[in-house]
């Protein structure tokens, strides 16, 4: 492009250097892009091309109907498969982005003729914008600090563990378009901070709109944004750029989200949005003083400002007054459970325990800081400090959003994902200012020895002279050569410096040439270590699509395909409007993969069905048949991985169906379940424990199976050994007992004289005597 | 029930035919019957050989087949051969007048009218699904598997029959019980009747088998195969199959732990396995359902056959359903022939699967692109349409040949044959059109950004634009003239540094000189420059620069050529080195300042 605008000979060179650089660059996110893309491949290549865990197939199933129904169809989706006899309103309770996203991509290929499957074009979404996201990163450090910095940041995203850990093939979740979503929101807010163009802002309100499309996470963009807006004025950097990057994204993205039907008036009437409204009114009062001040004389200003203060306090009283009269009439304050467990680690796990029964809201730990961003976590600090010098507006902004998101990520693991472009950027930026400082060194050192083979005399007395004239000889011969942005950037830096400072700070840049040369050596040693680590990450760790396992043993591999194989078998075997009652986190695989009505599913939002169901499975037999019985239940799934040693089965998930159960049916008592405070099922169990129906289901027959009846998982023999089931039968079990599907057995006909005895008790145990939270079932 | 009313059916076929009388068929005589009823599989498969007299004086060229209705209902596959001259007969199914309902008719048209005397023998292959009834109907997962077979232990036939035999080939497993009628023997797994003399036509006496049978009763409710011709080199094979187990269905619980106990497993009805035979040469297999893969399969392949077997994700049991997706690629070579300017595809028509039973199978031979003139030729009747499919970067589409059958058994797994014409031309197209789109999509880029797309050439926007250019272009040439003017100045101290090492105070003059001179070229070609960028609006925020610049420059030259004549001076003094160095000292630190400037500045101007 620099090519093109230099149409005068004399300055070819320079513009040669330009165009070469950029297609250097270009090519080079070109291969990060395929990086990002083919390093999420692993999953594809060691197992299949397949949906991973639980959301992705909700995400799926939605994206399925959504292509074959269309748009609107999809808007108006009432699911009657799940939450059965509630059902959920699909189009107005799901993010729509990815599924949109997804879809359109679909619509797209097929419209060319390109026949790919729906499930492909899921499977392979997350890394396709992984690549995306990598390039936004690019863009987004770019502004920063140049475009250095953005390809080390760009290359350290694109295989940033934590990152893969959500965007492996298959990995169909809303966080594979999310993290795009939120890096070019980040890039245009600070883009139009730069240039102050609306054009930008328009754009970065798009922007923001597609991230509230895709993930409940835009909420951070919302919070963020301000606080820098907030952070620039306290800190005196005003300007009428910042005012046109923050109050287009507010008014637009308001608008814009609140057309999202899963957002719709909440954009403005939770507490997560004030923070964005109120900044809003403040950057308009400063603006207005910055005009103000333009027009009045210095003294003029003084009586002004003094007025203004007094009335603008008492206004701003009233209306706090009145937003916290508003925000303490409702029961949560207007914050969403996952929000205040954010503000207030300790929240969920007091109050909400169905959030704090996901393994993906507990809060992190030390390990899994290194696990997820491996030595960026060593390289932050060193980012951040580049970011200091000197301080601009952008950089302020990436030194918050890494501050903002390190805490975040310190209570909810999950939001870890959130931390890792910081982390990449500050790296990045880390990374980059270390080359040039290690290579600017080099090139003095040698520029400096090469000339001094000419003119020893010289030397003595003007070192100086020999490194600008060495630079200037040597430097633009290295430049030509290599075409390296760094070089480049390394001059650009102090040109905006008086020149004698510059001078004296090129001085102090300058390292002996052994130690720039052991520590060029040092950090590209800790970028291998990080390339190795994410490797592995991506191929062992984050690959695995859970739904099916694998071991390696001294025969080979062996494959348990146990969810599959049961979920296939209650897909062509069942009548196609039976009901299947498990625990809730089968819910959604359950309605994707066998079609079958779920009673409770991922999506958690109603705890007193998931309470229920909790109930259900810590009742006894002839409890738990009459709840399943009376909620139309046929089958009930169990998952139980005590014949091989799966430990994430249902009888280690008990104690928060208990939990859940207990919070709504107080005759569930978790201490029933517990022996001295020790959640066991061996023969010290509590009789509660061993009657209840997850017992019951999970290990029925399971003593023939050796004899022993030893559970590999709890490493313990089970307590109650032989028994017999009344009220269920066993219909299925997968290959490895991983699976196990039980059907209700019919009601039992009515002997004379008790019916009249029942006919009592079936009319006390309808629906409206649960809502006055006893149990009607015992 | 059905088992019931199975034996009304046939004391009903005895009644009618004991009253029957029928002279429109009694020309013909057969000599001898042989008949063999294979029951290994879920299917019976009737081999007959019938040796055809015509002992009357009218000629004969029309021979009558006739089965109960029990029977003909389910007749998946009938063929009938004669030995010499070997050949096919065609046959059809029949419906004179005077034959009861009870009795399905099929007509054979004989190789060659039968004179007064001739004899021809006739091969006869039936194939009937459905006519193993398992019984009991549901059993529990620990109990075998029994089925029964009804037949009739005579040859039902509208002519005399002089000599007949039947045997009936059982699995080799336990049998509960079978009809013991006159010369009924049973050996081993083989059960015979007869033989049995000169029976009137119509005889029929029925017998029931009752008996164990492990065969696998794999029924396809519905088969999809589809068959793309790719004229790249390749034959891709995908077929959808619907599964059931079409045995005795499972009553009861099904327990894992008693179907995988080891020394006596339960759940004998089940089955496992499927086995599929694979053309030679297959490649690129794989075995999935609406889910994902399924990893449960083997494959052994040697130069005549490819063998697969696979295992559905569950264990089958009666009425137990599952639906999988085997696919293949085949090499174009084996498959795809040519002749009188026809090409033409010779594949198999039934499912590769042994011993599978498909009730609707579906066949789509996609053919290329562009394909004309479709024609196909099948063995045995089966209903054709024709349909279009887009795939890959499709335009026209490509046609599709359907051809559907029902109640297919692997006898009819023989080769149909899909005529078309079709131009190698057509191969390129679709290269073509990537090839043109990728050049059409970049020409665009590139005259995008080389043309100007501004709507009004005289708004304000494009004028600052065009002047904008220029004022770059005009800061482009500040910046080479300032380059050469600094390339002078290092010829200048390279000239001093040449004196320091040879003293040679001419040279250095006439460098200077020159230098001079040029320098004086250069401020020159800058002033017209400068007073442009002055006079240009949208320069007014670089040119301040643009002129500290050039002042700096101005200055840098000064100076050097002040150090340039002190140490000239110097030289021609013939003043210590040391000397000059300590006078010029302080000029030279002034030099690289402002060296350093005007470098910070060219950078400034340079980001601009």
């Amino acid at each position: 492009m620099a090519a093109l605008e230099s149409p005068q000979p004399a300055a070819t060179a320079t513009a040669m250097r330009h165009a070469f650089g950029n297609v250097l660059s270009v090519l080079i996110l070109v291969l990060i892009g395929v990086l990002a893309f083919s390093i999420r491949l692993f999953s594809v290549i060691k197992y299949e091309s397949v949906i991973h865990e639980f959301d992705p197939y909700f995400n799926y199933r939605v994206t399925q109907f959504l292509s074959k129904n269309g748009i609107y169809e999809f808007w108006n989706w009432f699911d009657d498969r799940t939450w059965y006899p509630l059902g959920r309103v699909i189009g107005g309770t799901v993010y729509p982005g990815l599924t949109l996203t997804a879809g359109t991509i679909w619509w797209f290929l097929n419209s060319l003729n390109i026949p790919l499957s729906v499930e492909t074009v899921c499977v392979f979404t997350a890394p396709v914008f992984s690549a995306f996201a990598s390039w936004a990163t690019y863009l987004l450090t770019q502004e920063v600090k140049g475009s250095g910095a953005g390809l080390a940041a760009a290359v350290l995203l694109a295989m940033v563990p934590s990152y893969i850990s959500r965007s492996v093939a298959g990995s169909y979740d809303n966080e594979a378009v999310a993290i795009f979503a939120l890096i070019f929101t980040f890039y245009l807010y600070i883009k139009t901070l730069n240039t102050g163009s609306l054009f930008y802002a328009t754009l970065n309100a798009l922007a923001y709109f597609y991230m509230v499309c895709s993930w409940g996470g835009y909420t951070f963009i919302i919070n963020l944004i301000p606080m820098h807006v907030l952070l620039c004025i306290v800190t005196g950097r005003y300007s009428p750029r910042l005012y046109i990057a923050y109050a287009p994204l507010v008014v637009l993205g308001t608008l814009l989200a609140a057309l999202v039907p899963v957002v719709g008036f909440n954009a403005v009437l939770t507490s997560e949005h004030f923070a964005s409204f109120l900044v809003f009114i403040i950057i308009h009062v400063v603006a207005l003083v910055y005009y103000i001040k333009g027009i009045l004389t210095p003294k003029m200003f003084k009586v002004a400002v003094t007025l203004v203060v007094s009335i603008g306090m008492v206004v701003c009283f009233i209306v706090v007054a009145i937003l916290v009269a508003l925000v303490a009439s409702s029961p949560t304050g207007g914050w969403s459970g996952r929000s205040l467990s954010l503000l207030d680690p300790t929240y969920a796990s007091k109050y909400i325990p169905i959030i704090a029964s996901v393994s993906e809201h507990q809060p992190p730990t030390w390990p899994s800081y290194f696990m997820d961003i491996n030595v960026l976590a060593f390289l932050v600090p060193a980012g951040i400090i580049a970011c200091f010098s000197p301080l601009s507006d952008s950089s302020s902004f990436v030194v918050l959003y890494i501050v903002m998101s390190v805490y975040f990520s310190g209570v909810m693991v999950r939001l870890m994902l959130v931390l890792a472009p910081a982390a990449c950027i500050m790296s990045g930026i880390a990374l980059s200012q270390a080359f040039d400082v290690f290579t600017g060194s080099i090139k003095y050192q040698l520029g400096r020895s090469s000339n001094s083979t000419d003119d020893a005399e010289d030397t003595n007395n003007a070192p100086k002279d020999d490194a600008s004239a060495g630079k200037t000889d040597k430097g633009e011969e290295i430049v030509k050569e290599r075409s390296s942005k760094k070089g480049k950037k390394k001059e650009r830096e102090p040109a905006d410096k008086p020149s004698v400072k510059s001078k004296a700070k090129k001085k102090a840049l300058v390292l002996p040439l052994e130690t720039s040369i052991v520590a060029l050596l040092l950090l590209i040693m800790l970028g291998a270590f990080y390339v190795i680590h994410c490797v592995w990450a991506a191929a062992e760790a984050y690959s695995a699509p859970s739904i099916v396992l694998t071991s390696q043993s001294r025969d080979g591999l062996h494959v348990f395909d146990d969810f599959r194989e049961s979920y296939a078998w209650l897909s062509h075997n069942t009548d196609v409007d039976d009901k299947v009652a498990s625990w809730w986190d089968y819910g959604y695989q359950t309605t994707a993969m066998a079609n079958r009505t779920v009673i409770v599913d991922n999506n958690t939002w109603n705890n007193t069905h998931i309470a229920t169901v909790g109930t259900a499975m810590s009742s006894p037999e002839k409890a738990a048949w009459e709840i399943f019985n009376s909620l139309d239940v046929k089958y009930v799934l169990v998952v139980f991985g005590g014949l091989i040693g799966y430990p994430s089965d249902d009888i280690n998930k008990f104690l928060w169906m208990v939990r859940i159960g207990g919070g709504v049916f107080p005759h569930i008592k978790e201490a029933d379940y517990l022996r001295d405070g020790q959640y066991r099922i061996n023969s010290e169990a509590t009789p509660t424990m061993l009657n209840c129906l997850m017992y019951k289901l999970s290990y029925y027959r399971f003593v023939e199976t050796d004899g022993k009846g030893y559970d590999r998982v709890r490493r313990t023999e089970i307590g109650k050994k032989h028994f017999k089931l009344t009220h269920f039968e066993e219909v299925f079990t997968s290959h490895h007992w991983m699976v196990r599907i039980y059907k209700l057995k019919p009601a039992r006909n009515r002997i004379r004289g008790r019916a009249k005895k029942l006919k009592s008790k079936t009319t006390s145990a309808g629906w409206s005597s649960k809502s006055e939270k006893k149990n009607p079932w015992v | 029930m059905k088992q019931s009313s199975v034996v009304v059916d046939l004391l009903l076929l005895l009644l009618t035919i004991s009253v029957l009388t029928t002279p429109a068929f009694s020309d013909l005589v057969l000599s001898k019957v042989e008949r063999r009823i294979d029951v290994t599989s879920q299917f019976a498969r009737v081999t007959k050989s019938l040796k055809v007299v015509n002992p009357g004086s009218e000629s004969v060229s029309e021979f009558m087949l006739t089965f109960p209705k029990f029977l003909g209902n389910n007749l998946a596959y009938l063929s009938v051969k004669t030995k010499r001259p070997l050949a096919n007969l065609s046959v059809k199914k029949a419906d004179p007048k005077g034959i009861p309902d009870s009795i399905s008719v099929y007509s054979v048209a004989l190789p060659k009218t039968l004179s007064k005397g001739d004899s021809l023998t006739l091969e006869v292959v039936a194939t009937f699904t459905n006519v193993l009834q398992p019984f009991p109907e549901k059993i529990t997962q620990g109990e075998i598997h029994l089925v029964m077979l009804q037949e009739s232990a005579q040859y039902l036939s509208p002519y005399t029959v002089e000599s007949q035999s039947l045997s009936i080939k059982l699995p080799n497993a336990r049998i509960e019980s079978y009809s013991k009628l006159e010369n009924t023997k049973l050996q081993g797994s083989e059960l015979k009747y007869g033989p049995y003399k000169n029976l009137p036509p119509f005889s029929y006496s029925p017998i029931v088998v009752h008996f164990e049978s492990k065969a696998a009763f794999a029924v396809a409710e519905k088969l999809v195969r589809e068959i793309e011709v790719s004229h790249w080199g390749n034959v891709q094979v995908t077929e959808h199959y619907n599964v059931v187990h079409r045995g005795a269905q499972l009553k009861g619980e099904f327990s894992r732990l008693d179907f995988q106990a080891r020394p006596n497993p339960r759940g004998v009805s089940a089955f496992r396995h499927l086995l599929a035979r694979l053309p030679p040469r297959a490649h690129s297999i794989y075995y999935r359902d609406d889910i994902g893969n399924i990893s449960t399969s083997e494959m052994q392949s040697d130069s005549k056959k490819t063998e697969l077997l696979i295992e559905p994700r569950f264990p089958l049991f009666g009425g137990w359903k599952t639906f999988f997706t085997i696919g293949y690629g085949l090499p174009l070579s084996d498959f795809l022939f040519a002749s009188e300017g026809k090409r033409f595809v010779n594949i198999s028509f039934g499912s590769p699967m042994i011993d599978l039973v498909t009730e609707k199978i579906i066949v789509q031979v996609v053919l290329p692109e562009g394909s004309k003139d479709i024609s196909v030729t099948t063995p045995f009747a089966v209903k054709q349409s024709q349909e279009i499919k887009y795939s890959h970067l499709d335009i026209a589409g490509r046609p599709v040949v359907v051809l559907e059958k029902n109640n297919v058994v692997p006898d009819h797994n023989q080769h149909i044959q899909v005529y078309y014409k079709f131009s190698n031309i057509n191969l390129l197209s679709e290269p073509l059109m990537l090839i043109s789109g990728f050049f059409v999509l970049f020409i665009t880029c590139i005259i995008y950004t080389r043309a100007d797309f501004s709507i009004s050439k005289s708004s304000p926007t494009y004028l600052a634009k065009l002047q904008w250019d220029e004022v770059v272009a005009t800061l482009q040439e500040v910046q080479s003239i300032i380059q050469k003017c600094l390339a002078a100045h290092d010829k200048l101290e390279a000239s001093l540094r040449d004196l320091s090492r040879t003293g040679d105070i001419q040279t250095c003059k006439a460098a200077r000189k020159s230098t001079d001179s040029l320098l004086k070229d250069l401020s020159k070609e800058l002033k017209p420059l400068l007073a442009f960028l002055q006079s240009s609006p949208s320069a007014s925020h670089i040119s301040p620069k643009v002129e500290e610049l050039v002042v700096k420059e101005k200055e840098l030259q000064e100076k050097l050529m002040a150090k340039h004549t002190t140490v000239v001076e110097g030289y021609e003094k013939k003043s210590s080195g040391r000397d000059i160095e300590n006078r010029i000292a302080s000029q030279q630190q002034k030099i690289i300042a402002l060296r350093q400037e005007i470098e910070d500045l060219l950078e400034f101007i340079d980001e601009i």
